[in-house]
């Protein structure tokens, strides 16, 4: 699909956008018919392409959106804009689920600019945490086993967890603004490297926390 | 849809009902001039209760109120609460079964059959025949054809409950615009004359299902951020524990086990519900039967009641809490609580809501009614009449494939906003691969087994090519009513792939098409049967005033050709009173009513020349 002026004609009225903002318009500038949606985040918020993003403003976007573009709203409309609709509405939640969360939002930046994320790698300890995740693994292991007294223990390793999560989301807050203020590419690239690592950690610590909370509501119920 | 407007000549009307389908009674709405409106039936009454059962003569069904007292007489060829099997396959309700008296008709592997009477039905042709009830029902209100619904669904229903509820639209005519979770409804409804900011939660507790919706309200936007239920939790259940000592205590002092036999089973139900009712408003109740010959009677006091169904009042609790979780709020960021349901009038589960909440529950809008009535405010949006509300829902479960090792891969996560969408990219394994299958599943679970399988999507005619060499990107696309469609493209050509649908339960395209057939034809002849109805009423009317005319003086001032006249007609007008042609017999209303005019002007004068001599007409 491309989104060159040049290309771009109404399907319904055929005419031609003349500049590129509005070739990039949802709407027709001259019969305001829905057109095909770009499946670009960014592009399809109208957002410059940073990390740190001001969510009131997004939620506002998202709501005046939903009101031009919502398959409620297109009913009784032509069945090709109908599912103009779907599709635009269909990418307006899936961007704003993505856009509005630190991290998913982190994680689709660096999917477009090529770097692998996912689960997968999320079995590796992080070198820094190895001593705190053994000693977290015999805990568990003496929970299995029947024994409550870890419990407390138990309890404080989570606190500790907890905090670690807060650290660094402060980290990766300050990493984004140093993304979106690098004047060139290989600064850029250096910051999103440095955030899939914090974002590596923040994966890993966020299952040891689900791994503890699961244990420990087994244990109770 | 289309055959059904060119039938009427496309006078079609434009107006969307709003239905709510039930597992105990049935709605419909309408948006007129001042709001949402509850379309009554003929004899005055707003629910329909979804009670379905086959004529003796097996020619029609009849339903409703009218087929309640058949559940007695004749449980075999009588189905209620049909809702509770929509969308799912006959292993699936093995154990649930046992509750109801139904058959369920032999070769029912695949898709789920009933039987009534000498026909089998699968749950949306049932539930199809309560929604025609309540299109002639708003027709005959409306004066009008209507064509459109929108209907409403438990929040907490799968895709293949979603689907069969629109199936059973399609089969009654009526083309669903959209499928509306009932907590949402509810909450269109409340939120036209009230606060239109702040967080609200909806409890609904229906007769077969239990749904938590949490609600953000923002400038006529009505933001679902969390839905949570149980698909088997209601007032049926409630039902079922008043039933059950009623019926083990009768069968005690009887002397005899009543339990299995289904005329006696219906004939309790039908006290215990009646007790339960009054228990809303009384310290104590009785609950009275007579059956065969014999009578039972036992008083039960509120207390003894709520110690019955304390549990089940508690297991509505888990899923507001995950909703709570799950919308990222604490109780006491409720700014107020929405209770839908007739259960809900139980004190017991107002005082639950209220402790959880922290918030007095609204009742002012009837909790029977305000689905419906929210129903119609959505055909309202969707026709373009309402402008400034807008409904943003969300899926209710996450949806995955299966991957290696029996494993739940999550592509849509629950609460998500729909429309929604995820893609995911799969290649070959094996050289010179055609197919790829893929399974698609439903539910929170890790473990395939412990999900809900959708369906098979077969991803055919793959060029042979070397293993791994083919890229397959799969879009899974759920749309506003919360069902799923798949598309495919091969990435390297970026030609559209061929997907076959395999649906784990429920009916393919091709047999609701064949059910929306058979059904037209009857709904034509239903149409013409009523038309007929109507005319015979007309000719009730006039047949029985000239009657009574011809008791009047003035008849016998009329010249003997008159009377002659008069008669022809009326003997004319009977002889077509029973032809299946409407039009002949208000063809024959009107030239009666001209033979009469000489008549009624006579009257009018005999009884002003009494009049003006002081006697009474
Ligand atoms: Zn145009």
């Amino acid at each position: 699909m491309s989104h060159s002026k040049e290309e771009h004609h109404c399907w319904n009225c055929g005419e031609h956008s003349a500049s590129e903002r509005a070739a990039r318009s949802l709407f027709c500038q001259f019969c305001n018919t829905l057109q095909a949606p770009s499946p670009d985040y960014y592009r399809f918020f109208s957002l410059p392409k940073t990390l740190a993003i001001d969510d009131e403003a997004l939620q506002q976007t998202f709501y005046q959106m939903s009101r031009l573009l919502h398959p409620d709203r297109y009913g009784r409309r032509h069945e090709r804009e109908r599912n103009y609709s779907l599709e635009a509405t269909a990418i307006l939640n899936d961007g704003y689920r993505v856009l509005k969360d630190p991290v998913r939002r982190a994680e689709y930046v660096l999917r477009e600019n090529g770097f692998q994320v996912g689960e997968q790698r999320s079995n590796e300890v992080p070198p820094e945490l190895l001593e705190e995740v053994f000693e977290l693994n015999m805990m568990l292991d003496e929970l299995k086993a029947g024994d409550d007294d870890v419990i407390p223990q138990l309890d404080e390793a989570r606190d500790r967890f907890l905090a670690m999560l807060d650290s660094i989301d402060t980290e990766l807050d300050e990493e984004f603004r140093s993304h979106d203020a690098a004047d060139d590419d290989g600064a850029r690239m250096a910051s999103l490297t440095a955030i899939r690592g914090i974002l590596h950690r923040r994966r890993y610590i966020r299952n040891l926390i689900d791994e503890v909370d699961r244990q420990l509501t087994s244990r109770n119920a | 849809m289309d055959l059904f407007q060119i039938d009427f000549g496309g006078q079609a009307s434009k107006k969307v009902l709003g239905i709510d389908l039930g597992t105990t009674n049935s709605l419909v709405a309408f948006m007129d001039l001042t709001g949402p409106v509850v379309i009554p039936d003929p004899a005055g009454r707003n629910m329909v209760p979804s009670i379905v059962s086959l004529s003796d003569d097996g020619h029609s069904y009849i339903v409703g109120d009218e087929a309640r007292a058949r559940l007695i007489t004749r449980p075999d060829h009588s189905v209620y609460s049909v809702k509770r099997l929509m969308g799912r396959g006959a292993a699936d309700i093995a154990g649930e079964i046992k509750l109801f008296p139904f058959k369920i008709a032999e070769g029912s592997e695949s898709v789920l059959r009933l039987r009534m009477g000498d026909r089998t039905l699968t749950p949306p042709e049932v539930s199809a025949q309560v929604l025609r009830r309540l299109k002639a029902n708003a027709e005959s209100y409306l004066g009008e054809p209507v064509s459109q619904a929108v209907i409403t669904v438990p929040a907490y229903f799968n895709d293949a409950q979603r689907q069969a509820t629109k199936d059973a639209g399609r089969i009654a005519g009526l083309e669903v615009l959209r499928l509306v979770n009932e907590p949402t409804a509810a909450s269109l409804a409340y939120g036209l004359d009230k606060r239109n900011e702040g967080v609200i939660a909806v409890y609904d507790l229906g007769g077969g299902t239990f749904d938590i919706s949490i609600l953000r309200l923002h400038e006529g936007i009505f933001e679902v951020l969390a839905t949570n239920g149980d698909t088997h939790l209601g007032g049926d259940d409630i039902d079922n524990r008043l039933l059950a000592i009623a019926i083990e205590d009768a069968s005690s002092e009887w002397g005899r086990d009543i339990s299995t036999i289904g005329e006696a089973v219906q004939t309790f139900r039908q006290a215990v519900i009646a007790a339960k009712e009054a228990l809303s408003f009384a310290p104590e109740a009785s609950i009275e039967v007579s059956y065969g010959g014999k009578t039972y009677q036992r008083s039960i006091t509120r207390n003894h009641f709520e110690s019955l169904i304390k549990d089940i009042v508690d297991r509505t609790l888990a899923p507001c809490r995950q909703a709570l979780r799950d919308s990222g709020l604490g109780p006491d960021q409720i700014d107020e609580v929405v209770l839908v349901g007739g259960s809900t009038r139980i004190p017991l589960v107002r005082l639950a809501v209220r402790n959880l909440f922290k918030a007095e529950p609204h009742t002012d809008l009837n909790p029977d009614e305000v689905v419906a009535l929210g129903a119609a405010v959505q055909a309202a949006i969707l026709s373009g009449e309402v402008q400034d509300q807008l409904l943003l829902d969300v899926t209710p479960l996450s949806l995955g494939i299966e991957t290696m090792g029996g494993v739940v891969t999550k592509l849509i996560h629950r609460n998500s906003t729909i429309p929604a969408s995820a893609s995911e990219v799969f290649t070959t394994s094996v050289d010179g691969q055609k197919h790829v299958l893929i399974h698609v599943l439903q539910g929170e679970r890790e473990l395939v087994k412990d999900c809900r399988s959708l369906a098979r999507f077969d991803l055919k005619d793959i060029d042979p090519l070397p293993a791994g060499m083919t890229r397959i990107e799969v879009r899974f696309l759920i749309d506003a009513n919360g069902i799923l469609a798949v598309s495919a493209r091969d990435v390297r050509t970026g030609k559209e792939q061929s997907v076959e649908v395999k649906p784990s339960y429920g009916l393919t395209d091709e047999q609701v098409d064949a059910m929306v057939k058979e059904s037209f034809d009857k709904a034509e002849e239903d149409f013409r049967a009523r038309q007929v109805r109507e005319a015979q009423v007309e000719a009730d009317t006039i047949l029985s005033a000239v009657e009574k005319a011809k008791a009047n003086d003035a008849w016998l001032l009329l010249a003997d050709e008159e009377r002659a006249t008069v008669d022809l007609a009326v003997n004319q007008l009977l002889a077509v009173y029973h032809s299946d042609n409407h039009r002949l017999i208000l063809d024959h209303i009107a030239r009666l009513d001209e033979a009469t005019v000489r008549l009624a002007e006579t009257m009018m004068n005999t009884a002003v020349q009494d009049a003006l001599k002081g006697t009474k007409i």
